[in-house]
Parts: C-alpha cells; sequence; structure tokens
C-alpha cells in the first residue's frame, strides 16, 4: 500500500500522473531485485519513494534536453527540482498525496473514469481487480485509466489542492467519488453478489486516510463516519445462503461495535471542527447514528431520524432522499401520509427506473390493504432491480401467494 | 479487505526493567501516526502488567478466579493492536516495522490473527 505515497511523490516531479505510476512501478522492479540480497530497509516505502524521486528527476533532465519536442505536447518545461534525499518528510509526502487524490477525482473527467483511477491510484487495485469490482470487461477499465490519465495531462490539470472558491465543489468530487465506491459494493446494482464488501472496505481506507489528510473538512468526518456505520452493519445484511437481510430483520448483535463506535467518533469530530450547519455526508452519518443507536429495530427512533432527512432534503434535495424521507414519515404519521410524498416522485425522470420507488411504494399499499396494487409495484420493481437477490425478494410479493417475508416501511436495506 | 487481531506478546520476567524508553515511544507514535494515516490502525492499546489482572477459568461448571501475576505463562499479552489491510502481507510489513520500533534488547513476539468476520 505504498504505492500512492511514491506515485503522489513522483507526480509532483513528472507532473504526469501516468508517468509516475511507470516510475512507481519500475522503483518496485528495482527493489525486488535488490532486497532480496541487501535485506529489506528500515522504511521501505521512503526507499521505494526516493528511488522513484531519483528516477524522475532523471527523467525530468533528459526532458528539458528536449525542452522543443516538450512545447509542441504543450508542457510547461519548469520544474521544481529539489534535494531528492532518502529522508523523505512524512508532511510532504501527505501533501502530494492530497494532491494526487484531487487530481483523482477532477471534474474534467468522467465519474467512471475517477473512481476508476482512484481505485488504481490511491486504492493500490489492479486493473483486473477493479473490473472485477465495478462488473466491466478488464480491457474496458484498462482503456478508462489510460484515457484518464491522458485527459489530465493534456488539459493541463494542476497537481495541487485546491483552496478558495474552487475548493468547496472539488472537495465535493472526492468525496462523491469515495461514496460512489462504496455503494458500488454496498448495493451491487447488479450481478448475483448481493455485496462486494471489498469496494466498502476499499472506500472505508480511502475515507480514513482522508480523515488525517484533511482533518478541519467537517463533510471528510461526516462521509467516514457514515462508511464506518454502514459497514457495521455488513455482517447482518446477509443471510447464510446469500440473501439480504432486511433492517427490521437484521441480528444487530452481529454489528461490528468498533465500527460503530469509530462512526460516533468521526460524527463527533465531524461537529467539532464544523462552523455551520451540519452538511450532506454528516446529516447522513447521524441517521445511520440512529439506528446504530436503536438496541432493536423496534426502539428505532424514527422522529428523529425524519427530522434529519427534512433537513437533508432541504440542504441537499434529490428525488432518492425525498423517498427516504417518505419511508421515515410512514413510521411517524403512517402510510398515507407517505404515500402522499411517494406519489409527488412518480414524475421523477430520475427516479424513473429506480426499483425502490415502486417498492417503497408497494410496502405503503400494502399497509394501506391495497393489495392488488401493491403487486403490482413489486412485480414492477422486480423488472428494474439488477441484483438478482433483491429481484427474488421482490417476485415473491408480486405472486398471490405473497412473500416469504412480511416487509413493511422502514425495511430498507438501511 | 481482512481485519486482523495482532496481540503482542512479552516475557514479563525478562523485559527491559525500565520499561520502554522515550525515544521508543517516541518511534512508536510516530509509526502509530503513520498507520493511523495509511487508514490501517483501527484501534490500539498497551495493557497494564499481570500482576494487576485475573483470570476468571470455568471447568466442570466451576468458576474459579486466580489473581495475576501469570508467572506459568512465558509470554503474555502485553498490548493488541486491530488493523486493517489489502492482505496478510500488508499487515506482516506492518507487524515488522511495529517490531524493529524497538531496541535490541527486547524480545517481543507479535501473533496476527484474522479476525473471523461475516
Amino acid at each position: 500500500m505504498e504505492a500512492p505515497r511514491v506515485i503522489a511523490a513522483v507526480t509532483r516531479i513528472v507532473r504526469d500522473v501516468g508517468i509516475a505510476e511507470d516510475l512507481a512501478q519500475d522503483a518496485l522492479v528495482a527493489a525486488l531485485e535488490k532486497w532480496p540480497g541487501s535485506g529489506v530497509p528500515d522504511n521501505p516505502g521512503a526507499w521505494l519513494t526516493a528511488t522513484a524521486k531519483h528516477r524522475a528527476v532523471d527523467l525530468v533532465r533528459r526532458r528539458e534536453n528536449y525542452a522543443r519536442k516538450l512545447e509542441e505536447v504543450g508542457r510547461a518545461t519548469e520544474f521544481a527540482y529539489e534535494e531528492v534525499g532518502v529522508a523523505t518528510d512524512p508532511d510532504d509526502i501527505d501533501d502530494d498525496l492530497l494532491r494526487l487524490v484531487f487530481m483523482s477525482c477532477h471534474p474534467v473527467l468522467s465519474a467512471e473514469a475517477r473512481v476508476a483511477l482512484t481505485l488504481r491510484l490511491l486504492g493500490g487495485l489492479t486493473t483486473a481487480e477493479i473490473a472485477r469490482a465495478v462488473l466491466a470487461p478488464e480491457a474496458t477499465v484498462a482503456q478508462r485509466i489510460v484515457r484518464a490519465k491522458r485527459t489530465l495531462a493534456t488539459r493541463n490539470v494542476a497537481f495541487e489542492v485546491p483552496y478558495g472558491p474552487d475548493r468547496e465543489a472539488r472537495l465535493g468530487s472526492v468525496l462523491e467519488v469515495i461514496y460512489l465506491i462504496f455503494n458500488e459494493g454496498y448495493a451491487a446494482t447488479a450481478g448475483d453478489d448481493y455485496l462486494r464488501p471489498g469496494l466498502c472496505e476499499d472506500a472505508l481506507r480511502l475515507a480514513r486516510v482522508l480523515q488525517s489528510l484533511m482533518p478541519k473538512e467537517p463533510e471528510v468526518h461526516g462521509l467516514a463516519a457514515l462508511l464506518e456505520l454502514q459497514c457495521s452493519r455488513s455482517a447482518a445484511r446477509t443471510a447464510p445462503d446469500g440473501t439480504p437481510v432486511l433492517l427490521r430483520d437484521q441480528s444487530r448483535g452481529r454489528w461490528n461495535p468498533m465500527l460503530i463506535r469509530r462512526g460516533f467518533a468521526a460524527l463527533t469530530r465531524a461537529e467539532a471542527v464544523s462552523s455551520g450547519p451540519p452538511g450532506p455526508y454528516a446529516l447522513q452519518a447521524a441517521i445511520a447514528a440512529c439506528h446504530a443507536r436503536a438496541y432493536t429495530y423496534a426502539d428505532t427512533n424514527w422522529r428523529q431520524i425524519a427530522a434529519l432527512y427534512a433537513l437533508l432534503a432541504a440542504r441537499a434535495p434529490s428525488p432518492v432522499i425525498e423517498l427516504n424521507r417518505a419511508v421515515a414519515v410512514s413510521m411517524t404519521q403512517g402510510p398515507q401520509a407517505a404515500l402522499a410524498i411517494v406519489d409527488a416522485l412518480c414524475d421523477e425522470p430520475a427516479l424513473r427506473d429506480y426499483h425502490l420507488l415502486p417498492s417503497v411504494r408497494g410496502d405503503l399499499l400494502e399497509r394501506l390493504g391495497r393489495v392488488a396494487e401493491a403487486r403490482e409495484e413489486f412485480a414492477r420493481a422486480a423488472s428494474l432491480t439488477r441484483n438478482a437477490r433483491e429481484r427474488q425478494l421482490l417476485l415473491a410479493r408480486s405472486s398471490p401467494s405473497g412473500g416469504t417475508s412480511r416487509r413493511r416501511p422502514g425495511d430498507r436495506e438501511e | 479487505m481482512p481485519r486482523y487481531l495482532t496481540m503482542v506478546r512479552i516475557d514479563e520476567n525478562n523485559a527491559p526493567a525500565e520499561g520502554p524508553s522515550d525515544e521508543l515511544m517516541q518511534r512508536m507514535g510516530a509509526l502509530i501516526e503513520e498507520m493511523t494515516k495509511a487508514g490501517v490502525l483501527l484501534d490500539t492499546a498497551g495493557l497494564t502488567p499481570t500482576s494487576q489482572g485475573k483470570r476468571v477459568r470455568y471447568e466442570k461448571g466451576e468458576i474459579t478466579v486466580t489473581d495475576g501475576p501469570f508467572t506459568e505463562s512465558k509470554e503474555v499479552i502485553g498490548g493488541y493492536a486491530i488493523l486493517q489491510a489489502k492482505d496478510e502481507a500488508e499487515v506482516l510489513e506492518w507487524t515488522k516495522r511495529f517490531l524493529k520500533v524497538h531496541e535490541d534488547h527486547w524480545t517481543v513476539t507479535s501473533e496476527v490473527r484474522e479476525i473471523a468476520e461475516g
């Protein structure tokens, strides 16, 4: 896992993540040749970084001899020289790592490219691992990464941490990439695996690293808190046969207390460094914390959850959040009030193919005794979900014999 | 990404009487910081000596409580860490670095065990 730090340190010198990654790779090969004879150095990361940096400086010097050629490619020729010693200041590397984070998540790249590049450069995943994780052919992912690197180079994306008015939007992009990676693992949108926990944990690790790199950003802690709390439930979210277990049916003794504790701690930190009202990630973490605090499903404080969703809807309005708010409202004010919110969402283009809309609507109709309509909704939801396990569950509920698991609102896999 | 419990075992009878040096604690602090920054270290702590500990044993339906120190054990747990890493190789790498923080006159064993989950 030293790779991201090495790549970051080298990018500072060569200003090109593609070249930096190659040089980091070269350093690793050199290490594998050298270490069996000389023994592994005390701090392998520092050795790798120094080696890669030396190569980078050599490369830059060679490059400057080709200044004319460089100009054709449209690159700047002033490279910051620095004394490259073996003793690498960890704080410098932290800064470089943060620059690399902002570069990998740069808005000039598509969301897919940001995810792939972040997993590759910062998560230390191989192309094959990423391909498996995002359910795309390896060649596609490899191409995606190559193109992303090229885009960063040709668009002259600066290797810097943004400050000023730009910062919030750019940080938003970074957090969103990590959240996307997490979600890809949390509710695998397709395939037969209900959970691809590997990705969740890659995202969680990235969030934890980010907490150290940006300790003063409340939303970074908010995101980390949200992911810690969501991960705390992963052991309870699937039955031994792989079928999803809904929040209400989960055995809470299988929730991971250490991760819950870490989630609370991160949420507290988010509040401590925050000067304004909580941001969207902190609010979502606060909702997850409400569930974590309830010893049993019956203890869930739905009133507080509904209030938090109302804040979230005001802060970051989105149809999905509105749908979740409806579920909380159904628990405090009953299914009729919730149905009004859901029906208002039925024409939302963003939710047109979102299986949870008919699924939630089916729940509410069922509770109101409108069984036939409910079944239609479940059938529709089953046709929309790309997750095989979930489809089985919904199909069972759409048949007249009824499903084995009686769901009620609030039964989303939180 | 698996999680591991690392139990740090020391021989209380032969551990340096003066305890860990200031330099050791400083190096340890720096490493802990680095491991936290790398998103690897989830929890860690040292334990008080076994002379302050108790053993509660359950056998044939009977409970017996024994006061420390646990002199019959060659090595006792002196601390623990919970790590989450890509694979065993990464955990072993961090563990080696943790051990190397100690001066040469220390004998320390880190028992690395994957936490069974799911």
